[in-house]
């Protein structure tokens, strides 16, 4: 079959891209909702590359936003503190996708170095040491004076729009689901199925599992940085360790190891998150009862709870739509 | 050299370890037997401190002027009512995962965790902000030499102490904790034996919870500042002595915690920041020199 060879995900990506773009154009779609649309394009950069250390890889990391938070304060740091650029000139794009770039860079590096004490750690050892080091990052953030301390980097010009959310996104899904179907890939899968039998049969376990949180950084890094062009500030408390989990619970609701569910939940549980925001605001207005914004987090944890005791294997199981996957011989 | 390392900063050590003594043991006891990080337990201590705010204004009444007894009633009601929750987070949240992936149970106590801090902050009685704990008993120095001490001090030392060698009488004088001590080992062949599994792991939860909300209290009388939050990081310091001593080892969490509880009380003498990340560096240290911990035994992995 020549059919197979086509890129569909591309396709449906593009179809995805000019129909909101025009919906937006015509004022269907207003600044509110396109703004919720870009805040879960890079929520699927975030879920997705958690994926390839959690799921596919079988690392448990908590302290993924660490990662996101590192990128963000590089390229932010970069773009407001250093170059001082202006969004208005359009010749600036290039020196803010290279700040992008550098913050994806430097938490690749940080990932390297979280991937060492992983090689001797396991399940959840693991979990509470990214914990732990996601709390250290935080820290860091909020003791540095020069990016602002606990007040936050202010000020961040706001580079990141619909189109180069969406680039970087797509780009993101590709290289991601070209690594997992590679050979290197498969390396990793084996090392979630069985790390003792994968090393057995040859597969470099260190080096895998170095080169997942590795990836994972790069990619969480960018969105870090995507996201902090977007809402023109990057705080400590945005990387913390209860945001670390809110992406956690997307990709176990999408299903471990589908990048297809991580895609669905990335969308799916933005939109939840702001509905239940809006309407819990609603419901205090109308009632006047103290309801606070602190159910929205109630509602997630129970949502975490009854994923993992009734849906284990989260909305698409370990499958892929027929979409992403490359093309195989069937 | 004299003013960091000095008797007070050890008697506050030994006050902090007391505390994370208590807390460690409960996920120390958990891990031995289903072996499962109960990130909720830190959740426990936090519900132990506001059952003992609660407890206090509505007992104050009833036996005014007694502060010893008020304290006394005032602790047991902090140790039952995180003794209940612990039993229905294992019974609603943790029973129904038992024999699924160690995963699912992790991120289920996550999820628990989360509920638990974010339920208690949007509950408009309780709410999110600091509260004032009430001085259940009033505070009295002694010195000696250039060392003060509280009454306080002796009291968490004290009911840490007394909690600690029931625990241990228990486990190893009577018949439950013969039962434990064999579900820790081989919980198939435990259940061959004729024990009953699922209560022990009920009753570790519930010892486990509420010692945790005995540690609550003593946390509130000595640092009188509760809130929904305020059992992540102590959560996380005590898991760490229980790793520092051997997780699965009820001595070692004791030891753990006190070398916790006195390390992190030095480090912080010396610079704040320091003080707050000497328990994952210590973490960090522990996994990589020896991850079975001081007194813990060496597992080898299963082909």
């Amino acid at each position: 079959m020549k059919l197979r060879r086509i890129p569909w995900f591309l396709i449906a990506a593009t179809l995805f891209y000019v129909i909101v773009y025009f919906l937006n154009k015509f004022d269907i779609i207003n600044g509110y909702l396109l703004h919720i649309i870009n805040l879960s394009l890079i929520y699927v950069i975030l879920a997705t590359s958690l994926n390839l250390i959690n799921g596919i890889t079988g690392q448990f990391s908590l302290g993924h936003m660490g990662f996101a938070g590192v990128g963000a304060y590089v390229s932010g740091t970069l773009t407001t503190l250093v170059l001082k650029l202006a969004p208005t000139n359009p010749a600036n794009m290039l020196p803010f996708i290279l700040s992008i770039l550098a913050g994806g860079l430097v938490a690749a590096l940080v990932g390297f170095l979280i991937g060492f004490p992983s090689l001797r750690l396991k399940g959840d050892y693991l979990a509470i040491v990214t914990l732990g080091f996601g709390e250290i990052i935080r820290t860091v953030f909020n003791n540095i004076d020069a990016v602002g301390g606990p007040r936050g980097l202010l000020g961040i010009p706001r580079f990141s729009n619909f189109t180069v959310i969406m680039v970087f996104s797509f780009i993101s899904v590709v290289v991601l689901r070209n690594l997992i179907e590679s050979s290197h890939g498969r390396a990793m899968l084996s090392i979630r199925e069985n790390e003792l039998a994968a090393e057995l049969v040859g597969v470099d376990t260190t080096r895998y599992k170095v080169m997942a949180f590795s990836f994972g950084a790069f990619f969480a890094g960018l969105a870090g940085g995507l996201m902090a062009h977007l809402i023109q500030l990057a705080h400590p408390t945005q990387f913390g360790f209860i945001k670390s989990v809110e992406v956690l619970i997307m990709i176990y609701a999408g299903g471990v190891g589908s990048l297809t569910g991580s895609i669905l939940a990335a969308f799916g549980l933005t939109f939840l998150s702001e509905g239940l925001r809006l309407g819990i605001r609603a419901v205090a207005d109308a009632t006047g009862l103290p309801i606070g914004g602190e159910w929205r987090m109630v509602i997630y944890a129970l949502l975490l709870i009854f994923i993992m005791l009734f849906r284990n294997e989260g909305l698409m199981g370990n499958k892929e739509a027929r979409i992403i996957k490359l093309g195989e011989a069937d | 050299m004299g003013s960091i390392f000095n008797l007070q900063q050890i008697l506050n050590g030994l006050q902090l370890g007391s505390i994370y003594a208590l807390i460690a043991l409960g996920y120390t006891m958990v891990y031995g037997i289903v072996r499962l990080i109960n990130f909720a337990h830190g959740d426990f201590f936090m519900i132990g401190a506001y059952a003992a705010y609660g407890a206090f204004f509505a007992f104050n009444a009833l036996v005014a002027g007694r502060s010893g007894t008020l304290a006394f009633l005032v602790l047991i009601v902090a140790m039952i009512a995180s003794a209940a929750v612990a039993y229905l987070a294992n019974k609603l949240a943790y029973k129904p995962l038992r024999y699924k992936p160690k995963l699912s149970s992790l991120i289920t106590a996550i999820g628990v965790s989360m509920f638990i801090e974010y339920f208690f902050s949007a509950l408009p009685a309780i709410g999110p902000s600091y509260r004032s704990f009430p001085e259940i008993i009033v505070r009295r120095e002694i010195n000696i030499g250039k060392a003060v001490i509280s009454n306080l001090v002796l009291i968490d030392l004290a009911v840490a102490a007394i909690l600690m060698i029931g625990l241990t009488l228990l486990v190893k004088k009577t018949a439950l904790g013969k039962a434990m001590r064999a579900a820790s080992q081989d919980k198939d062949a435990a259940r061959l034996m004729g024990i009953d599994i699922e209560k022990v792991i009920s009753i570790t939860f519930m010892i486990g919870g509420g010692f945790a909300g005995a540690a609550g209290l003593l946390a509130g009388l000595t640092y009188p500042r509760i809130f929904p939050y305020m059992g992540v990081l102590p959560g996380l310091k005590a898991f760490i002595a229980a790793v520092l001593g051997g997780i699965g080892n009820i001595p070692g969490a004791m030891l753990g915690a006190y070398i916790m509880g006195i390390a992190e009380t030095f480090a912080s003498a010396y610079n704040s920041l320091i003080g707050e990340g000497v328990a994952f560096a210590i973490l960090i240290l522990v996994l990589l020199v020896r991850p079975t911990g001081l007194l813990g035994e060496k597992i080898a992995d299963k082909i």
